[in-house]
Order: C-alpha cells, then sequence, then structure tokens
C-alpha cells in the first residue's frame, strides 16, 4: 500500500481519482453498486449518494477528529456516515420516487461500503477538513468513474439503451445479450475492466523497469488488496 | 401489542412455505452472488480455506441472530412509534446499524468468557464482520419484502447460509487456482470475479427449483 502522505488537497484527490482508483487499484467497495449498474440512470443516482456520503462525512471527521475518542471512533464514524446517507435516500425519495423504490436498500447499504469507512479511517481522521474533502471527493469520483463505464456496457447490450435512450437504428443491427441483464454479467463486465487496468498498469511498470534512467517517482507497487 | 403478537402467529401458521423462504435466499436469491453484497472480505478472505469455514460460520450466526431482533424492533417499536410522527423508514437504518454493532460486540464478549477455544477460532473475524454488507443488506430486505418475524429469521438464516456456501465454494476453487496457468495481469481479483460470475450462472439455473 502506498503512503496516504500526498498532503496538498488537488495531491489527494488526483490519487484517489486515478493512480489508487478505490475499485481497480484496490478492488474494495463493489458490494453495493453492482446491483445497479444494469441502467445507466440508476448507477448516476447511486453515485451521486456515494460522492456525496464520502465527501460530507469526510469533511465531518476530520473536523472532529480531535473530539472522536479513540474507543468509539468506528461506530462514530459509522453514524456519521449514516447521517448523510439518509439525507440522500429521503432526496431519493422525493425527486425520484420510482428509481427509489428500485435501489433504496442499496443507498442504504452506502453506511457500510468499504470506500467511504476506508478513507475516513486511513485519511480523514487524520488531515484537515479540505484535504479531507479532496480525498473523498476523489474516491467518489474515481468509483463512479468505474460503475458508469460498466453500466454503459451494460446498459448498451443488455437493453440496447443509453441512458434510457435507444441506440441509433437498433432495430437493424442490435441483438439482447440477456446476460447483461443479470447479475452474472456485472461480475464478467467488471473482471474485464480490472484486467485491462491491470495489463496496462503492468506493462508501464515493466517499461519503466527497462529503461534505467528513470528516477522520477518509483513504480507504484504491484497489487493492491489481494 | 399481544393482539399483534397473536395475529403474527396465526398468520405464521398459515402463512407462506418456510423452507422455500429458506432454500430462494440461500440459492437462488443468493445474497452474494446476485446481490454482490459481502464482495470485500469475499474477495480477500476466501483465498484461506479454513477462515472462509470460520468467517461463514460467523455470518450464519449473526445474520440470523441480528434479523429476528431487527424485524422484531422494526415491526413491534418502529412502525408503532410511526403514527406520533417518527419516520420509520429513515430511522431503520440507524436502529439496524446500532442492532448489528451491539449484538457483534456483546457476541464477542460472550464467547470470550465461555469458551475460549471457540474465541480463537471465530473471534478474529467478529469484527470483520460489523462492516459485512451481507448482514445489513439481509436485514434490510427482509424489511422490504414485509417478512414477519419469524419468516424474517428463516430468511436470514438462508442469506447467511448462500454466504457462506459461496464463500466457502470459492475457497476451494481457489486452492485449485494455486496451480493453474492465469494471465498474470488477472491473478487474484480479477479471476475471482470471473469465477463469481460463473458460480452466479450456476446457481440461477437453479431457480426451478422453487417455485
Amino acid at each position: 500500500m502506498p503512503p496516504d502522505t500526498v498532503s496538498t488537497p488537488g495531491g489527494a484527490l488526483a490519487r484517489q481519482f486515478w493512480a489508487e482508483n478505490p475499485i481497480f487499484r484496490q478492488v474494495l467497495g463493489i458490494c453495493s453498486a453492482l446491483a445497479v449498474t444494469n441502467l445507466m440512470f440508476n448507477t448516476l443516482l447511486m453515485c451521486g449518494g456515494l460522492i456525496w456520503a464520502t465527501s460530507m462525512s469526510a469533511v465531518t471527521v476530520s473536523l472532529m477528529r480531535r473530539l472522536i475518542p479513540q474507543r468509539v471512533r468506528m461506530i462514530t464514524e459509522v453514524l456519521i456516515i449514516a447521517v448523510y446517507v439518509i439525507m440522500v435516500d429521503i432526496a431519493m425519495r422525493v425527486f425520484f420516487p420510482e428509481i427509489h423504490r428500485v435501489i433504496a436498500a442499496y443507498v442504504g447499504l452506502i453506511v457500510t461500503n468499504c470506500i467511504v469507512m476506508g478513507r475516513l479511517e486511513a485519511y480523514a481522521s487524520k488531515n484537515t477538513p479540505f484535504n479531507a474533502f479532496c480525498d473523498g471527493l476523489g474516491s467518489g469520483l474515481g468509483y463512479s468513474l468505474i460503475l458508469m463505464a460498466v453500466a454503459t456496457v451494460r446498459e448498451v447490450l443488455g437493453f440496447g439503451t443509453i441512458m434510457g435512450y435507444p441506440l441509433p437504428a437498433r432495430e437493424l443491427w442490435w441483438h439482447q445479450w440477456t446476460l447483461m441483464v443479470m447479475p452474472p454479467g456485472a461480475f464478467f463486465v467488471l473482471a474485464g475492466g480490472v484486467w485491462i487496468a491491470r495489463w496496462f498498469a503492468m506493462r508501464r511498470e515493466a517499461a519503466a523497469a527497462q529503461s534505467p534512467p528513470a528516477p522520477q517517482a518509483a513504480p507504484p507497487q504491484q497489487g493492491g488488496a489481494e | 401489542m399481544i393482539l399483534m403478537l397473536a395475529d403474527t402467529l396465526a398468520k405464521e401458521a398459515a402463512g407462506q412455505n418456510l423452507l422455500a423462504i429458506f432454500f430462494a435466499a440461500a440459492i437462488t436469491d443468493n445474497i452474494l452472488l446476485t446481490r454482490f453484497l459481502g464482495m470485500c472480505s469475499f474477495l480477500s478472505i476466501s483465498s484461506q480455506m479454513r477462515a472462509s469455514i470460520g468467517l461463514g460460520l460467523a455470518v450464519i450466526f449473526v445474520t440470523a441472530c441480528t434479523g429476528a431482533i431487527n424485524a422484531a424492533l422494526y415491526w413491534f417499536v418502529l412502525i408503532p412509534l410511526e403514527r406520533y410522527g417518527v419516520p420509520a423508514s429513515s430511522l431503520q437504518l440507524i436502529l439496524f446499524i446500532v442492532v448489528i454493532a451491539a449484538f457483534v460486540q456483546l457476541l464477542e464478549m460472550v464467547i470470550e468468557r465461555v469458551s475460549l477455544g471457540l474465541y480463537f477460532a471465530l473471534g478474529v473475524f467478529l469484527p470483520l464482520i460489523t462492516v459485512n454488507c451481507a448482514i445489513l443488506g439481509a436485514n434490510l430486505f427482509l424489511i422490504n419484502k414485509n417478512l414477519t418475524v419469524f419468516e424474517g429469521f428463516v430468511y436470514s438464516a438462508g442469506a447467511g447460509a448462500g454466504w457462506a456456501v459461496a464463500i466457502i465454494l470459492m475457497a476451494g476453487i481457489r486452492i485449485r487456482l494455486k496451480t493453474a496457468r492465469i494471465p498474470a495481469a488477472l491473478e487474484g481479483p480479477g479471476i475471482t470475479l470471473i469465477i463469481c460470475g460463473i458460480m452466479a450462472l450456476a446457481f440461477i439455473g437453479l431457480s426451478g427449483l422453487i417455485k
């Protein structure tokens, strides 16, 4: 695990968004979200909720980091996250009642999402509020990037639509791939994504190792959470 | 209150087939393979067989018990309070989390007192369980499905059993994988996800068993 020592807000954001992308590099936090990725719009709402919950709870925990006693730290953090998740839940029930009925349980599950909890523990509880905010925002955006990519593949192949709009002339050439609508499709698409991302990362590392006079930044350690 | 309890019991006697609820939760509606819950600890723990069995058993026990407790609290405390303007659907989330965390903490203390052997076998997994989304997920789904307390207990026991079956199967498959030749970039999480997909297909194939 690379150190969480980047202290500039922009650095923290970029690190979480790409270099340490929570899904591809660390394979964390896919629990509550794969289930909603067969339609892009549902995924978008879910990602919005997660970004709000990670960034705002990071700010709150960071502001309170000297007040929270060490022994009850986890449960306090969980309750802080729960407050923001309930805000998302209520907002969604008001503005998107039909979608809320489908994904309500998964929105609630943002509370136990490993990404949120992990960032609070590893970063927000030790850094200043603005840095923590950027770190949370970066994780949320990095997670959303991957989920939206998975959702795009699944919706196009499974329903032949993009954000609910049919593909051009889809009767002529498109044929439904039912597997993509069903749960296994999510596993296969995500595994493919992880494969491609790791392959690029490994190729870059190999290139860096072959040209010795490359003093910039030590090659990132291979493999996140095993 | 007593009337309500009697009512529930009567409903249960006449109610749905409990066996069907259990098998649907464990097999065709497997919480890990069709709802993707509890993936984090699944991906990291399934590389060790012994740990998978221990964690699986702990998850069955905690899910079943918290499912029953939470269903009871929801139907007999939160819903009656709703008349006085308490937002039940918003509070259930906080209530469930606190109940799960408290239950796990209590269980840890009890096991430590009663049996040190069991404590060393299961104790290390208990903290992992508090953040396992399969448990919170099962609790939320049983409310969504409008199950009574006893049905909720059966449903969450089934969900826990399904999770345990999936992680133990995966641990067995991963033992064989150690000798297989896998593309370097696909090792670890990548190949595990693909196997999950194939297992999910197999479990969906069983759905004809339950009507």
